[in-house]
């Protein structure tokens, strides 16, 4: 038996899996797909942390921003402690051979002057006194992101997900570390709320099987693409890890808050980071006009946006004063999305955006040692859990220093608790259940195409449970969910193939969809007030008396 | 317009329409099996080039699907030299091992301090997806399945030449055999990249940093060009 069983192989998964393997345990990653295909993948403009490498910055500023973007719902504790581990992190990752943007020798030596400047005024940064060490990471490049009052993000050009999820994989095979893929997560095992492992659906040979750990970490990534059609996140990301701690008996919390991303490309919904605007672009509407500052944190950004779209204007990230050298620099990913998906060049063309779903900054509850409220044992990292460090809006930067800095504590703390863990292993019965559940399915009468479905539920959140809310329409939303979830009785699969099923698969993301989607609008319901994301008509100013405080949702037995 | 995929269950081609109009071959996938076919299976995941799960091949050449704009008469099959699980969807197991057989990561971290320069030399090497084209794409598959394919030497490259790495030794040692030099030099791999990366160029350069490393070319050692003394006349 294994001590850490980790579900997700994503950036959080794969950085939990090394440091609970470095600390000593027998590690096992299981994911519904290979790791390098996750939604780490396509994060862009880059990882917080206070390095100073370009202009001066503390990590108390790194503290004070992310609060200040969390309007009040964050656990400044937590903040502190991510902010306060950043450049550790950094310091780790370099170690391991991310190939981070450089500094050009020029800003380089600029750096080095200021240092010793600052050594002279005996200023130098925290850094530098802690640990002497870190002085390769001082070559990082660092760039602006909204809501950040330095150039904080360490970046790797527009690529900085992709080549950390690559690194981090690379090491993982260096450690010898096991993985499980195309393994589908049905079900946490639990006995008497002590987590004991978890039931997947192999998904080539059609097989469930239980497997058995000391200890659990969920790190299976959010629910953004419940906005199916209006979202930045790949199809996956349907909050199968979040579903499952409900159905296990675990809390939820903070559902409501969704961040909208200001620029995803206006017809297929791409992402173009926000690193755009950071170095230098403007967003202007139909009548040539700029309407906002661009720098603004997301939640703000995306109201702007959507307020002229409301208008019947069109709205346009404008590159071109950047020039074509600058961006294939700085941003080569986003021109080859603009050509292919858009048939712009954004070096001499506008790029029409429109603000879609991006990141759930809600998700499992957990302490402060990521331990899921309800399930001992059982703890939750990444996007999935509700570290409560970006609380009503996370700023950009700030998500893959989450998945990083507490991917690796979560591993410590995981192992920490599977060495008095029991060994015993539990009975079957969870494996027995799922399997005619599953089988259930397969025999279901199949009178309607849940695919519509799924595009009728991603419509019907973008636009009564999206970025400007009321209480009517939620309400209307969660007659129509409510309406889905007893038509579900009449949806099947089509594909009866027992083996690499990829139909039965869209089903169960598409029911774990349907069972999250009552909890991000009952929550929103509840929440009389406008906060970070959750922006509401009639409501419009923070109510800080009767809720700043998270709403946390458990089932009732 | 039509396409034709190649369905595994029945290895025919299948003829599927679609509707006029510019749309990815991800798009059109994921709208024949909401509509048309729900057995039709693939690998997908951003839609955005990114996540290195759609690659297939269209008309013989590899592609990403989210990035393949769809042509009337298409031929749509999986990647070459994976076992195929279903339809389009390939067992990617063979191919990732490579990365293991090649030890393609950081061995022995020395501190170094990199620049812009440093950054520019792995750039492109580091944009790699692993969406398996390139291995596809690779001729010497045909002949020899245990050759450690161009991605993991694309990576090896790219460890070997980061200044943070004080073991390069043991990363050329670890691709003399099936590696650098059972490769053609065909750039087959180079021409299928979705991400502009030029395998056969750092194959290339690999083999200078073999040979400066004191390994040769397999091919000529074997050939005996001098005087043998355990020949009998």
């Amino acid at each position: 038996m294994k001590d850490v069983l980790i579900i997700g192989s994503g950036g959080a998964g794969l950085s939990a899996a090394l440091s609970a393997k470095a600390s000593g345990a027998s590690v096992l990653v299981v994911g519904k797909a290979y790791p390098t295909n996750s939604q780490t993948s396509m994060a862009q403009g880059g990882m917080n942390a206070a390095l100073a490498n370009v202009e001066e910055d503390h990590i108390s500023t790194h503290i004070t921003d992310t609060i200040k973007a969390a309007h009040g719902l964050c656990d400044e504790d937590m903040v502190r402690k991510m902010c306060a581990d950043a450049p550790d992190t950094i310091a780790w990752l370099e170690h391991i051979g991310v190939p981070f943007s450089r500094l050009t020798s020029e800003a380089n030596k600029r750096y080095e002057d200021n240092n010793v400047l600052q050594d002279n005024d005996t200023l130098s940064s925290e850094l530098n006194t802690k640990n002497p060490q870190q002085s390769s990471i001082h070559t990082i490049a660092q760039r602006q992101m909204g809501g950040a009052s330095a150039k904080r993000a360490c970046y790797a050009q527009d690529y900085t997900g992709l080549k950390i999820l690559h690194t981090l994989y690379d090491t993982c095979l260096k450690e010898n570390i096991n993985f499980l893929e195309e393994y589908y997560l049905l079900n946490l095992v639990t006995l008497d709320g002590v987590a004991k492992g978890a039931t997947f659906l192999d998904i080539r040979t059609g097989e469930i099987k239980q497997i058995h750990a000391k200890s659990v970490i969920i790190a299976t990534g959010g629910y953004a693409s419940l906005y199916h059609g209006y979202t930045t996140n790949a199809y996956g990301s349907t909050g199968d890890g979040i579903a499952a701690v409900l159905r296990a008996g675990g809390a939820v919390s903070d559902m409501e808050f969704i961040q909208f991303h200001p620029t995803a490309l206006k017809h297929s919904s791409i992402l173009i980071s926000e690193s755009a605007r950071g170095e230098g672009g403007y967003l202007i509407n139909s009548d040539n006009k700029r309407f906002v500052d661009e720098l603004k944190p997301r939640d703000e950004v995306a109201r702007a946006i959507f307020e002229q779209l409301q208008k019947g204007k069109e709205v346009f990230l404008d590159l071109r004063h950047l020039g074509e050298k600058t961006l294939m620099e700085l941003l080569p990913q986003e021109v080859a999305l603009c050509k292919l998906h858009e048939h712009i060049d954004p070096a001499i063309e506008l790029i029409p955006i429109k603000p879609v779903a991006h990141y759930s900054m809600g998700g499992i509850e957990v302490d402060t040692a990521l331990e899921v409220k309800g399930i001992k044992g059982c703890f939750a990292v990444g996007e999935c859990s509700n570290a409560k460090v970006h609380g009503a809006n996370r700023l950009g930067g700030n998500s893959l220093l989450e998945i990083t800095a507490f991917g690796k504590f979560v591993g410590e703390n995981a192992y920490k608790y599977a060495i008095y863990a029991s060994n015993k292993k539990i009975e079957e019965r969870q494996l027995q259940q799922d399997k005619k559940e599953i089988e259930a399915i397969y025999t279901k009468e199949n009178l309607i195409n849940f695919y519509e479905k799924r595009l009728d539920l991603g419509k019907l959140f973008y636009e009564k449970v999206g970025i400007l809310r009321d209480n009517a329409q939620l309400t209307q939303a969660m007659e129509e969910v409510i309406a889905m979830q007893v038509m579900q009785k009449k949806i099947g699969i089509a594909d009866k193939s027992q083996k690499n099923n990829t139909n039965l698969i869209e089903y169960l993301e598409f029911s774990n969809a349907l069972l999250l989607a009552p909890t991000i609008i009952s929550a929103a319901l509840a929440r009389n007030e406008s906060r970070g994301a959750h922006y509401k008509i009639g409501f419009e100013s923070q109510d800080d008396e009767k809720f700043k405080q998270h709403i946390v949702l458990q089932w009732k037995d | 317009m039509q396409i034709h995929i190649l369905r595994s269950e029945t290895n025919t081609h299948q003829a599927y329409t679609l509707l006029e109009g510019e749309t990815t071959l991800l798009h059109a996938l994921t709208h024949i099996k909401a509509t048309q076919d729900a057995t039709l299976t693939f690998s997908a995941g951003c839609r955005a080039s990114v996540c290195g799960t759609c690659a297939v091949r269209v008309n013989g050449k590899e592609v990403l699907s989210c990035a393949y704009k769809v042509q009337d008469g298409d031929v749509v099959e999986p990647l070459h030299y994976h076992p195929v699980l279903r339809d389009l969807k390939v067992d990617k197991y063979q191919a990732t091992k490579t990365l293991t057989k090649s030890t393609a990561w950081l061995h022995r971290f020395t501190e170094a301090s990199l620049n812009h320069k440093d950054e520019k030399r792995t750039e492109r090497q580091t944009d790699c997806i692993l969406c398996d084209a390139c291995y596809s794409a690779c001729p010497v598959y045909a002949v020899n399945p245990d050759f450690l394919g161009p991605f993991a030497l694309t990576r090896v490259y790219r460890y070997s030449i980061d200044k943070r790495e004080d073991d390069t030794k043991t990363l050329i040692a670890n691709i003399q055999t099936n590696g650098v030099w059972d490769c053609t030099l065909c750039g087959e791999c180079t021409m299928v990249c979705p991400k502009g990366i030029d395998p056969k160029m750092d194959i290339t350069m690999l083999r200078g940093d073999s040979i400066s490393h004191g390994y040769s070319d397999p091919n000529f050692a074997t050939q005996n060009f001098g005087f043998d003394p355990n020949i009998k006349f």
